[in-house]
């Protein structure tokens, strides 16, 4: 079958949802590819290396739609563009179902098979054409440049000749894709990163991209993103008013805001508020990156740049991906390459489309002539649930259960040590003589001492346990006290250097104990 | 004195010395209990003197002999630098063993005399220690030179090993691990020698053959120790002072002296405990450190991805005058390069500024168990601010700047993320969590167990080159 790619019809629209590099891939599975001659133009991608990639070129967009059976797009067609389209295509694009009924019922009527690439499922499997992802990555590096753009100082702080340039200050709000790659970025530019989300479990990755966590002091069981796939849910008014004291706080500290707060289905969530604006530095920068869904900040105006009153250039550019299209052309096409993969399990050029498939369901939105949005919940949860809390769990009863088990476990090793033990005392008992036993209970019963006094040394304490230790091995020198009375001249000798050298000893490690202990000081 | 007034100075010595220990559970108790040890060791020794028929017309002997050796330790104890503690420590537990075999030899001439004497039939002229061994019968006879052998053995190779530990230490003999072929071998081979030499001792009781047994035994401690390498000198000095009280423990059976054998108990366990904490801060067996070398084949380790980045005393001390909390982790590097007092300096003048100042000991840092903990507090760092691995390793996430000085395995990564490493499993302090890590190093070299550091390629790591203590005086002028 054939996939062609039609130029896309939205003024300023630069991406383009087929590149040579995908067409080659493409090929492999069987399919022939087409391309509306000038789609890759604003993509810096000429028909020629199309051609060159084995890619026709069609003159116009009306012989593409004839000739492909399966039509990529980076945006939803227009409604004059589904107007004209032949009955019964393929289509693969973004569609945003949830809010065009009026174009999925049109779609419908052209008994299209329509595949939302804006509904993908975030599943670890599908993450490959996860197309919002890639985008919203895109996104959130070009929020940074461009607020670098519009800002007149360096990110990164420097000790030059010409004196010292602080660090720039940038608050990421929402860290969703697009908000970790406008943390990664400031990060990497050099800036003091600080990063807000509703969503407590992202504080970890916040953090691992370098960036400081604004934490709430709020009691409220927060959201736990997992039983939304990984998006945020509106938040309560108290929670919302202690977010919004956390910002004005912040306001007049930051040089550069990039707010990405969104929720699935609903209008952007105003949080970067008037007065908060006003309370920035002038030359500040404001990037909304929720400027096409009504702006997180009050001053957006979608599509374009303003500055307010005090100087705070506010960025509602609604296309940042396709500012840079190169990049985002790339990566958009591998992820409608990947669907592809997806859709021609026999890689024979004939899409397969499975309705047990988790991520074909999910994605599908119109097929043989019936509307399939939205589709049934997934099999899989996007992401592992938040661990709940441990405590919680165990009840008390649990855990005594628990403590008594390990009780009785260490009880049960002591009886086997003792029952070891008191054999072996046995045993030795039955041969030697009851001097010997004397001793050798006095020896046992100490070693019991020993380890029971030792335990409790503290581990700071334990250069000095040994120097101690080694003054009082010296009592040694009682054996020689018992021995240098002898007739026997040679032992008197022998007896009398030990009790010299024992003598070192006990002198030498008490002294040298005495003089540590002495150092350990309380501030 | 009568027996029984000299058995209960002995049960009030023996009480002492545990007191003593015991007292060691807080710096401020330790302070008085030290006294405690110092009162019981005169108890034992005066009511030893005072036996009667033992010390008999020696008195001024054995008082001389005491003055020349205390003033010779208390000179010795005097001059000591606190980074010379572990040779210290060392070199006084050869002089333990050595004294051990030395008695042990006279416990051997004693008893051929009181044999002598009993079969002349002059046992009653015997006095002291002869006299006890004449009333004794064949078994315990038999006993006696097991026990004997046992105070010998022990005797030698705490002092042969001790020696070589000292050497080490003090860096007269190389700390490199000796290696000679069919090493294991030559120690069996020598273990069993001894053995065979004992049995022949015990059937003709002929005093050359105790001779040998002790010769050997002290081989076989030279070997032990010459084969182990410099940072598990911790566990060997554990060792060492642990077989110095079970020498005095076993010359205690042979003299039949309870006193001995109770304090010989309690430093035998003492050092035995002391050995297991080493061994579990660097998760290995103690066989596998007192054979020497790391266990088992070396695994291919995971290749790792990065750079070393250096950075200079500048760049150290911005980032340390920024941030609100520091961790220093000192090592083994910082006793070498006698960098306690600039690290103190440091201490107080970034404490000065507000900063939280915290020092983070592993139990096998340095080479001495506690030792980081003396030198520290030799150079007046509080000790309230000096924590365990277990008290801070949760907070290097909460950290801005970790100083690590002078140690290197101790704060390896790949012990808890490269299963395949020879370090895999070793408990570590987790410096790489905090915000920035600066490693003060000599080079670029490995550490003791000879495998790369990741923590050296990770991103937030600077590797700040130089002596410890040169690189510590190059930071202070720029702090505050």
């Amino acid at each position: 079958m054939k996939i062609g790619a039609p130029r896309e019809t939205e003024p300023g629209e630069a991406r383009v949802a087929l590149t040579p590099e995908s067409a080659g891939r493409l090929q492999k599975l069987g399919y022939e590819c087409l391309v509306e001659s000038g789609a890759g133009a604003a993509a810096s991608i000429s028909d020629d290396a199309y051609k060159a990639a084995g890619v026709k070129v069609v003159k116009t967009a009306a012989a593409l739609w004839k000739e492909a059976d399966i039509i990529v797009k980076v945006r939803a067609p227009g409604l004059d563009e589904v107007k004209k389209a032949p009955e019964g295509k393929t289509l693969i694009s973004f569609v945003w179902p949830a809010q065009n009924e009026d174009l999925l019922a049109k779609l419908n009527d052209k008994r299209m098979t329509v595949l939302a690439m804006d509904m993908v499922p975030r599943i670890s499997r599908a993450q490959k054409m996860d197309a919002l992802s890639s985008m919203a990555n895109i996104a959130g590096y070009r929020a940074v440049i461009e607020a670098g753009n519009n800002f007149g100082r360096f990110f990164t702080g420097q000790v030059t000749a010409a004196g010292k340039v602080p660090p720039a200050k940038v608050l990421v709000v929402g860290a969703g894709v697009a908000g970790l790659a406008a943390i990664g970025t400031s990060v990497a530019l050099g800036a003091i990163t600080y990063a807000f989300d509703v969503r407590p479990e992202v504080a970890e990755q916040i953090e691992s991209m370098g960036a400081e966590f604004v934490y709430l002091d709020f009691e409220e069981e927060q959201t736990d993103g997992a039983e939304t796939g990984g998006y945020a849910k509106p938040s309560s008014p108290e929670f919302r008013e202690k977010q919004l004291a956390k910002f004005r706080e912040l306001a007049p500290e930051v040089d550069i805001v990039i707010t990405t707060a969104l929720i699935p289905g609903r209008p952007a969530p105003k949080l970067w508020l008037e007065d908060m604006v006003k309370a920035m530095k002038p030359g500040s920068v404001v990037v909304d990156l929720a400027a096409e869904r009504g702006g997180n900040c009050d001053l957006t105006v979608p599509n374009e740049k303003v500055v307010s009153e005090n100087g705070v250039t506010i960025v509602g550019y609604t296309d940042f991906p396709s500012r840079m299209a190169t990049q985002s052309s790339n990566l958009y096409a591998t992820n409608i390459r990947h669907m592809m993969d997806d859709l021609t399990p026999k890689k024979d050029g004939v899409p397969f489309v499975n309705m047990e498939d988790d991520v074909i369901r999910g994605a599908l939105v119109c097929h043989e002539g019936a509307i399939t949005f939205p589709p049934p919940p997934p099999k899989v949860k996007a992401i592992a649930a938040q661990p709940k809390k441990r405590e919680a769990e165990e009840t008390p009863e649990q855990k005594a259960a628990r403590e008594a088990a390990q009780l009785k476990a260490s009880l049960d090793r002591t009886a086997k040590l003792l029952a070891v033990g008191g054999g072996l005392l046995l045993l030795v008992g039955t041969v030697a003589p009851a001097s010997f036993m004397q001793h050798f209970i006095v020896f046992v019963l100490s070693c019991f001492v020993g380890f029971h006094v030792i335990w409790g040394v503290a581990h700071s304490l334990h250069t000095p346990l040994m120097a101690i230790t080694n003054a009082i091995s010296s009592i040694i020198i009682v054996g020689a006290l018992l021995q240098i009375g002898s007739s026997d001249s040679m032992v008197t000798n022998l007896a009398a250097f030990s009790i010299l050298i024992a003598a070192v000893n006990i002198f030498g490690g008490f002294l040298v104990t005495r003089r540590m202990l002495a150092m350990f000081q309380k501030s | 004195m009568s027996i029984g007034l000299v058995t209960a100075a002995y049960v009030v010595a023996a009480i002492l010395f545990i007191l003593a220990l015991g007292g060691l559970s807080n710096q401020e108790k330790a302070k008085r209990a030290i006294w405690y040890g110092i009162i019981g060791m005169a108890l034992a020794v005066g009511a030893t003197i005072g036996t009667p028929g033992a010390g008999g017309g020696v008195g001024p002997l054995i008082l001389a002999m005491i003055a020349v050796g205390g003033a010779g330790g208390w000179y010795v104890a005097k001059k000591v630098q606190m980074t010379q503690m572990p040779e210290l420590v060392a070199g006084f537990h050869s002089l333990v063993g050595l004294a051990a075999v030395l008695i042990g030899f006279n416990a051997d001439a004693e008893m051929v005399r009181a044999m002598a004497a009993v079969e002349a039939g002059t046992a009653k002229e015997l006095a002291g220690f002869a006299a006890t061994i004449a009333k004794k019968s064949a078994v315990e006879l038999n006993i006696l030179k097991v026990e004997l052998l046992l105070g010998i053995i022990i005797g030698a190779i705490t002092f042969t090993g001790s020696i070589v530990a000292y050497g080490k230490l003090a860096g007269k003999v190389t700390s490199a691990a000796l290696t000679l072929p069919f090493r294991h071998q030559l120690n069996l081979a020598g273990a069993a020698l001894c053995v065979i030499l004992g049995g022949q001792y015990m059937a003709s009781g002929d005093v050359t053959y105790l001779v040998l047994v002790a010769l050997i035994a002290g081989a076989i401690g030279w070997h032990l120790i010459m084969a182990i390498g410099g940072a598990d000198m911790p566990v060997v000095v554990s060792m060492l002072n642990s077989y110095s009280g079970w020498a005095a423990a076993a010359i205690g059976f042979t003299l039949g002296n309870d006193l001995l054998i109770v304090v010989g108990a309690l430093v035998g366990a003492s050092g035995a405990i002391l050995s297991y904490i080493m061994c579990k801060g660097m998760n290995r067996s103690f066989v596998s450190v007192i054979l020497g070398g790391w266990g088992g084949e070396q695994q291919a380790g995971q290749a790792i991805e990065g750079e070393m980045v250096a950075i200079d005393a500048d760049g150290v001390a911005s980032a340390l005058n920024d941030a609100d909390s520091v961790i220093i982790v000192p090592g083994y590097g910082m006793a070498v390069a006698q960098a306690q007092q600039s690290v103190s300096e440091l201490t107080r003048k970034l404490r000065a500024a507000g900063k939280t100042v915290r020092f983070a000991i592993h139990p096998v840092a340095g080479r001495l168990p506690g030792h980081m903990n003396v030198l520290l507090a030799e150079a007046k760092v509080p000790y309230d601010i000096v924590l365990e691995m277990e008290e801070i390793n949760e907070d290097f996430p909460q950290t801005d700047v970790v100083i690590v000085i002078g140690a290197n395995d101790i704060v390896n990564p790949a012990a808890q993320e490269d299963p395949g490493s020879p370090i895999a499993g070793m408990p570590v302090l987790e410096v790489w969590k905090a915000r920035q890590v600066f490693i003060c190093k000599r080079g670029k070299g490995t550490g003791y167990s000879g495998i790369e550091n990741p923590l050296f390629f990770k991103e937030n790591s600077r590797m700040f080159y130089g002596d410890a203590k040169a690189s510590m005086d190059a930071l202070l002028p720029h702090i505050g």
